[in-house]
């Protein structure tokens, strides 16, 4: 079968790999290579070593958004799971409405980031005007809408995920617990948790780095307003390219500096969850 | 027993209703604000509109023609429609091939797909732009090139996991019995793809229609403006923002998305609780 198949190589694989190179391979190389260099262009990159990645760690805005975005990213990952596993446990007991709901709470995944936050633009401010304050008032006023913001958008893509693992439980595993008197709440924390493991590791996965790399919702909401104070990482980054010539070279060290972060949390997550995951 | 769990459920279903209308009152809110005359949308926002305040679809017709929605809307739909086929029929083909066939080439490459999922756009946004340029991928046909290579690591991590679980023998009886390897893969194998495929186009398709980043970066912006290109140029592009024709354009970049989701809803949500579980 191998030999017969190789000669097709080139139809199967040619497209998706020469697009590829293109789109990632290339782009990705080229950007580590630039990380390196002062340039304005691709072409006028002259290697200057590490002087991008000593001016990254001298750049308060960079640093303060670090910190802003670690900060959110935990608050994200928290609320958005407690919230998500509550609704798909209420859920999937079973009463008259469950699929209009699971339906409703979904929705809102499906609009894109900048169109969400010009809407909650909308209504915080009309919230606010009450008080005779803005959303760019504060950088708490920042933090905690696009908190709710990031919250209305992925609770329900993490509750589906949920619903689907715990409908996944075997009933005789459920029912076996009901016979040995467990209570509800044992139930809850002995059985169902942990055989939502997967779950979990998979939601945790998907809030954390959706939230770690937040650009279009943060862009649209606050773009970073008041005076930088609401900038995450991404529109850090974004804004250092792009706002003024001269850094490129400095963004991209940060770009970098961004990827190592986001492959790190990433897979130390995976490595810990993982952990937990029992089989029945 | 019985009567009690009837009393719960009809608690908890009058609970989660109250909380449903809370969940999407924003979409209510900016649909009745889009009928509203600009003065009165940012000054009292909650407020319904009435005689005073009703500008019929004024917002609508300034937002048309600020940001010609039509061709946002044909743009968007376009370069969505023709990356999702394109990443669809060549991410399978690749994934079939490099699971089946076990070289180390092979093995190197879906390691670099799976490599490049974690890799987030701003490591590449501008190298890639820069290449696009340079390869005058610009414009809308040129952009689904760049979703192509952009996309692949999650299409063809989603196919591989699936392939896997295809047993052998099938498609060793199609080559025996005289199948090509294409005829093999398109009339055996992408039939039993079928389900991964509805999942991965429903998450390549979320992706790309509300993607703003990689457009606005690639695509030459002055010509081509997707639609949340063009509703970020609303507020950009004109000084002070006309607030009304911001929830119109609003509405009407939701509008599509209500539409796609309710005639898909079935498979949408199995598709994520999918992706989710291969993930």
């Amino acid at each position: 079968m191998n030999r017969t198949i190789k000669k097709y190589s080139p139809i199967f694989v040619l497209p998706t790999l020469l697009a590829f190179i293109i789109g990632f391979i290339v782009p990705f190389i080229l950007g580590i290579y630039l990380s390196f260099c002062k340039f304005t262009t691709v072409t006028d990159a002259k290697f200057t070593g590490i002087s991008n990645y000593q001016k990254v760690f001298s750049d308060d805005s960079f640093i303060h958004a670090l910190w802003f975005t670690a900060l959110f990213t935990v608050a994200a990952v928290v609320t958005i799971n407690v919230i998500a596993f509550t609704i798909a446990y209420l859920l999937t007991k079973g009463f008259k409405g469950t699929n209009l709901f699971r339906t409703v709470f979904f929705m809102p995944n499906l609009i894109g980031g900048i169109v969400l936050g010009y809407i909650w633009q909308l209504i915080f401010n009309g919230i606010l005007l009450y008080f005779a304050k803005t959303l760019t008032f504060s950088a708490t006023y920042g933090f905690f809408g696009l908190l709710i913001l990031m919250n209305w958008q992925q609770v329900g893509y993490m509750m589906i995920i949920y619903i689907a693992g715990i409908q996944n439980i075997s009933p005789s595993v459920m029912e076996a617990a009901k016979i040995d008197g467990a209570s509800r709440s044992q139930i809850l924390r002995k059985v169902i948790i942990p055989m939502v493991m997967p779950s979990v590791t998979i939601s945790v996965f998907l809030t954390l780095t959706n939230s770690f790399k937040l650009f279009d919702q943060n862009l649209a909401l606050t773009a970073g307003e008041p005076s930088k104070m609401t900038e995450m990482l991404a529109l850090n980054i974004f804004n250092t390219f792009y706002g003024r010539t001269g850094f490129e070279g400095v963004g991209q060290a940060k770009a970098v500096i961004f990827f190592v972060l986001v492959a790190v949390i990433a897979l130390l997550q995976l490595y810990y969850t993982r952990k937990r995951e029992v089989q029945a | 027993m019985n009567e009690k769990k009837g009393k719960k459920g009809l608690l908890l279903t009058i609970i989660f209703s109250i909380i449903s209308v809370i969940y999407i009152a924003p979409i209510i809110i900016i649909l009745y604000n889009s009928f509203k005359k600009k003065a009165y949308i940012a000054k009292s926002p909650f407020s319904l509109p009435n005689e005073q305040t009703f500008s019929g679809f004024e917002n609508y017709t300034s937002g048309i023609n600020k940001t010609s929605f039509l061709s946002s809307f044909g743009y968007s739909l376009f370069i969505t429609v023709g990356s999702v086929f394109l990443i669809l029929l060549c991410t399978s083909m690749c994934a079939w091939y490099i699971t089946r066939s076990k070289s180390k080439f092979s093995k190197c490459l879906y390691f670099l797909f799976v490599f490049s999922m974690i890799v987030p756009f701003q490591m590449v946004m501008f190298t890639l732009s820069k290449t696009a340029d340079f390869l005058k991928l610009t414009n809308p046909v040129g952009i689904i090139i760049v979703y192509l290579g952009f996309g692949a690591g999650l299409a063809v991590f989603m196919f591989s996991g699936f392939v896997k679980a295809v047993p052998l023998e099938i498609e060793e009886a199609a080559l025996i019995d005289g199948c090509s390897p294409l005829q093999t893969f398109f009339m055996i194998v992408l039939p039993i793809l079928k389900p991964t495929a509805i999942s991965v186009g429903i998450l390549e398709t979320m992706w790309i229609w509300n993607d703003y980043l990689l457009p606005y970066l690639v695509l030459n912006i002055k010509k081509y403006k997707t639609i949340p290109i063009a509703i970020q140029y609303l507020k950009g592009g004109y000084g002070s923002i006309d607030i009304g024709a911001m929830m119109a354009m609003l509405v009407l970049a939701i509008i599509p998305i209500i539409v796609f989701y309710i005639s898909l809803q079935k498979y949408i949500i199995k598709g994520v609780a999918a992706g989710a579980v291969k993930g």
